[in-house]
């Protein structure tokens, strides 16, 4: 652990293997407070794995996870969920609690990991959709909601917790194309506002703009990793500029 | 005229039996109940012992006659030299072979579910605990309804066979009823009308609760409803 104090996370060597292929290949990457970490790649490079690894909803096979400095003891249950409770994650399928209003959708983790009250929980679950810009639609149900209000009532629902960092998993892949901009406003809102963020997403014009850096992902492995401008520029000569060239190919 | 002279005759002597069946039915889906979601959520989520448990479990008492079963715990209570109360067998077995039965309709319903709602959950800091009792059972007792009446429904006419043991529920007053009066067809057929008026009215109680909780939008439960956007 180096002293380097604006490391908010830091994954080191993470590998998983699953069905005896390998998913994630000794990924590392430090995220600094306040920073918009993008992870690009193709479908199947093992972006959300990682994710999911770095939350530890997958388990991975080898490799630390530190939070603030601190160690994560994956195998203590009490300090897995204490380290969840800070890491916001958005899914690409939302993942709101289908029986819950999008109020209580916010509210539940704050009464039951946080121990807050009906009524506190309530306020401050209120206060988070009106930051989404969801405060009319708090009583409504997820079956009720677009799939862009759907993912901005589940990123409602990670800040109310406070996190340290966000994980997003292509945030927008699930979104019809003309609901995708709802969500990505709201998480350049999050970024402006010092957000530390580490996000998969294909929407390359986003990362272009607002990523501090870009990890390109490729068989499990990061294979280039710098900021937008340099590994976009012109000649480059980047894996991730020619990717990004191809995307926008398709696209058009 | 003879037969429905008898019937009413004999009727006083048949009704208590109905308290006696419906608590038997009572007490056996009470235990169903309370065995069967975890039963079910050991089942799903429990480590590989428990899981084999569980098979182990159901798959007996789903496999064995609940008549067998009656013979099988009299004989059990007999030889332990133990109180063999016919009502008291009764609500064992019936609440054995329902948590078995049980415990499968919320795998079921828990098994239906998205794996991302106990992710989600998860990711928030939840305990697994916190997460099934607060975001996965909820939903899944909700999706059980249907098949919890048709449980009730199987549980409440098995439980005439429980007779055999002298318990004194509605079948075993009829019965008592018939041999004396050599009415038969007509006092069963009040017995089989007692049993489908008891059988309708909590259907329909049933229906009623899961029209209840149902969310709105949420189309696996009955009817589809869209809600009101605001």
């Amino acid at each position: 652990m180096s002293a380097d104090q604006d490391v908010v996370l830091r994954v080191e060597h993470i590998s998983k293997r699953l069905g005896g292929k390998l998913i994630l290949d000794d990924c590392s990457l430090d995220v600094r407070r306040g920073e918009l970490m993008v992870l690009i790649g193709p479908s199947g490079a093992g972006k959300s794995t990682l994710l999911q690894c770095i939350d530890c909803l997958i388990p991975p096979d080898t490799g630390e996870i530190w939070l603030d400095g601190e160690r994560l003891e994956r195998d203590d249950k009490r300090k897995l969920c204490a380290f969840r409770a800070q890491v916001g994650m958005i899914f690409q399928e939302f993942n709101l609690f289908d029986h819950l209003t999008a109020e209580e959708n916010v509210a539940i983790a704050l009464r039951k990991v946080r121990g807050m009250s009906r009524k506190e929980a309530r306020e401050r679950a209120l206060d988070e959709l009106a930051r989404v810009g969801l405060a009319r639609r708090a009583l409504l149900y997820p079956a009720q909601l677009s799939g862009g209000q759907k993912q901005r009532v589940a990123i409602a629902r990670a800040l109310a917790m406070d996190p340290k960092v966000m994980l997003l998993d292509e945030p927008t892949s699930a979104l019809d194309p003309e609901l995708v901009g709802e969500v990505l406003a709201v998480i350049r809102d999050l970024a402006a506002g010092g957000m530390t963020m580490v996000m998969a997403t294909h929407q390359m014009d986003f990362a272009r703009a607002l990523a501090t850096e870009i990890l390109f992902m490729e068989r499990g492995r990061i294979i280039e990793r710098g900021a937008p401008a340099q590994l976009l520029a012109d000649g480059a000569g980047t894996r991730t500029r020619d990717f990004c060239l191809r995307i926008l190919e398709v696209s058009i | 005229m003879h037969s429905l002279f008898v019937v009413i005759e004999a009727l006083p002597a048949i009704l208590p039996g109905i308290l006696v069946t419906v608590g038997n039915v009572a007490a056996s889906l009470a235990m169903g109940l309370a065995l069967g979601v975890p039963f079910a959520v050991a089942q799903v989520y429990g480590p590989a012992w428990s899981r084999r448990l569980v098979r182990l479990y159901v798959w007996f008492f789903r496999g064995v006659p609940i008549l067998v079963l009656l013979f099988l715990f009299y004989g059990f209570f007999i030889s332990l030299g133990l109180p063999a109360d016919p009502f008291l067998i009764a609500c064992l077995v019936l609440g054995c072979t329902s948590t078995a039965y049980q415990s499968q309709i919320f795998r079921g319903a828990i098994e239906s579910l998205p794996r991302g709602q106990l992710q989600a959950a998860r990711a928030l800091g939840m305990s697994d605990v916190t997460g099934i009792a607060h975001i996965i059972l909820p939903q899944a007792l909700r999706l059980s309804i249907p098949g919890w009446a048709n449980e009730f429904s199987i549980l409440l006419k098995d439980s005439a066979i429980c007779f055999v043991l002298g318990t004194q529920d509605i079948m075993a007053r009829t019965s008592f009823a018939a041999a004396r009066t050599h009415e038969h067809l007509a006092l069963y057929a009040a017995a089989g009308a007692i049993y489908f008026l008891l059988t309708w009215v909590v259907l329909r109680l049933l229906r009623r609760l899961e029209d209840k909780v149902h969310v709105p939008g949420y189309s696996t439960g009955g009817s589809f409803d869209m809600g009101e956007p605001a």
